[in-house]
């Protein structure tokens, strides 16, 4: 833990990735609540594994795989989101189908780039550590975006995200919010890339918002919570990984992924203990 | 206010509504009562403009149904959401301003002043704070019906709103809304036609695929045709 401490004093390149890491919760606490209360992990999760065709055709064609994710991104947002909408019978199979459809067009591109297959791994599991400085402004401006739409929209997102049907009712563009909403997840996919890669991130998507929802009520609370708890896994799991040299998405994941089932187990007992202390109370 | 001539529906090859015909008029309390499966549900989606009939027309204060929402509080059967959804009663309230005042940002004072007047006109000011997990099936349907009013509509529309909650509850929020059927039109869905004949100024039958009467001079004689028992008689007094 020292080490990790003085190295990130004295490495510009550890500073970059906790920065990086920083962003990418503030994207995941914020959009991962909706995810999380909207119950569309699946569909995100859809979005998230269809990014590495775009991330495969950029490195392909020779441009920046960040932008080929960000396209990618959106396209498989708008795509899934065309079919929950319209398609509701067979909306499972189609979204699992673009989902390994996506990851396999990437699996193709990259297979043709000579000299690339290296770089596979990162782009799967994420490499905190080599985040570039232009990706971590270009993170900084994602979230920017990201922050200004939820701000102004806010009161329709909730509605939608609470009630459809009502929203519809109230002359709420329902439609088109609910693709906006899988953009944004879209663009959160992109942010996270680079700290646990995209096979894992539907778990730093959902689980600090997750585990925000045990214990509060209401959905700003939940972001916050949620952004907190992103930051503290990523640092932590950074920290935790750098001495040994592991791979520090795993890490991340993994403690993640404890806190939640702690978590789980805690909130569940302290529940069934209220019921009974409210029953033992004289009403 | 709302008029329907000639509309027929159906989902897929089943009739729901077959040529229905007939007028909501200002300040009526209309109970729409028929068997379940009978179509209730579906004439109320037609009026809210959720779905478009196959056949006729309908039309809201003069207009299709799409362009009058802001001025239609309606109050559906089943929440349309979780009931673990992480939301204090007071913003799940606020939602029904939308599509009244300002769309971008926050809410303004008017809005929470309006969330405010509904709870208390239903009696539910202390619950306002409450998260909406923790109330019961008889608070809950007195938010739904809050959520409903804050957008002061000048038509409220209730699908079976007491299905749920018990007889005295019940009669408890058909006492609220005979107090707002003076400064609003109300259409009540039901199944349970003995309760809101106590209540409703005018009942229209829905059965199946087919339209009992809906004229002023609907009487028990139709509904017992309709449900086979004289309804009269079961008009209870408790």
């Amino acid at each position: 833990m020292t080490e990790f401490l003085s190295a990130l004093v004295s490495q510009p390149f550890l500073q970059m990735s906790l920065l990086a890491g920083l962003l990418a919760s503030l994207g995941c606490g914020v959009i991962g609540t909706f995810v999380v209360v909207k119950r569309i992990t699946f569909l995100a999760g859809g979005i998230a594994h269809s990014v590495l065709a775009g991330m495969g055709a950029a490195v392909y064609f020779g441009f920046d795989p960040l932008l080929g994710a960000l396209i990618a991104a959106i396209v498989s947002a708008l795509l899934i989101g065309w079919i929950r909408l319209n398609w509701k019978t067979q909306e499972d199979t189609l979204i699992g189908a673009i989902w390994a459809m996506g990851m396999a067009v990437g699996l193709l591109f990259i297979a043709q780039t000579p000299g690339y297959t290296s770089s596979l791994t990162s782009y799967l599991f994420g490499n905190i550590l080599l985040v570039p400085e232009q990706d971590v402004w270009f993170m900084g401006i994602l979230d920017l975006v990201l922050l200004l739409i939820v701000g102004l929209f806010y009161r329709q997102f909730l509605a939608v995200i609470f009630d459809e049907e009502f929203a519809r009712l109230r002359g709420v563009p329902v439609s088109f919010f609910y693709l906006l909403l899988l953009c944004l997840i879209a663009v959160t996919v992109v942010l996270l890339i680079h700290v646990v890669g995209l096979i894992l991130v539907i778990a730093l998507l959902t689980l600090p918002a997750a585990i925000a929802g045990h214990y509060v009520h209401s959905l700003g609370w939940m972001m916050l919570i949620a952004t907190v708890l992103g930051s503290s896994f990523t640092i932590g799991g950074l920290a935790i990984s750098y001495s040994p040299d592991l791979p520090a998405g795993p890490t991340i994941i993994l403690l993640a992924g404890s806190a939640y089932v702690i978590s789980a187990i805690f909130s569940h007992y302290r529940l069934k203990r209220r019921a009974r202390q409210s029953l033992s109370m004289p009403s | 206010m709302i008029e329907l001539q000639n509309v027929s529906f159906s989902y897929g090859l089943v009739p729901v509504l077959q040529q229905i015909n007939f007028s909501v008029e200002e300040g009526e309390f209309l109970g729409i009562v028929g068997p379940n499966a009978g179509g209730k549900s579906t004439l109320l989606k037609l009026i809210l403009g959720l779905i478009k009939p196959q056949t006729g027309t309908v039309s809201v204060l003069g207009k299709k149904p799409t362009q009058q929402r802001t001025q239609i509080g309606y109050v559906p059967q089943y929440p349309g959401f979780a009931r673990d959804f992480p939301i204090t009663v007071e913003q799940a309230v606020l939602l029904g301003r939308l599509g009244s005042g300002r769309q971008f940002g926050r809410y303004n004072a008017a809005d929470y002043q309006a969330v405010q007047d509904a709870l208390n006109e239903l009696e539910a000011q202390d619950l306002a704070q409450r998260p909406i997990s923790a109330l019961s099936g008889g608070q809950l349907q007195r938010i739904l019906l809050a959520r409903a009013l804050v957008s002061e509509p000048k038509i409220l529309i209730l699908d079976e709103p007491t299905a749920n909650i018990d007889m005295r509850i019940e009669s408890d929020i058909f006492d609220h809304l005979r107090e707002l059927n003076k400064r609003l039109t109300i259409l009540v869905v039901s199944h349970d036609i003995a309760f809101i004949s106590d209540y409703v100024s005018r009942v229209a039958c829905l059965n199946r695929t087919l339209v009992c009467h809906t004229t002023d001079a609907l009487d028990g004689h139709l509904i017992q045709h309709l449900y086979g028992e004289p309804v009269r008689r079961v008009a209870h007094v408790h």
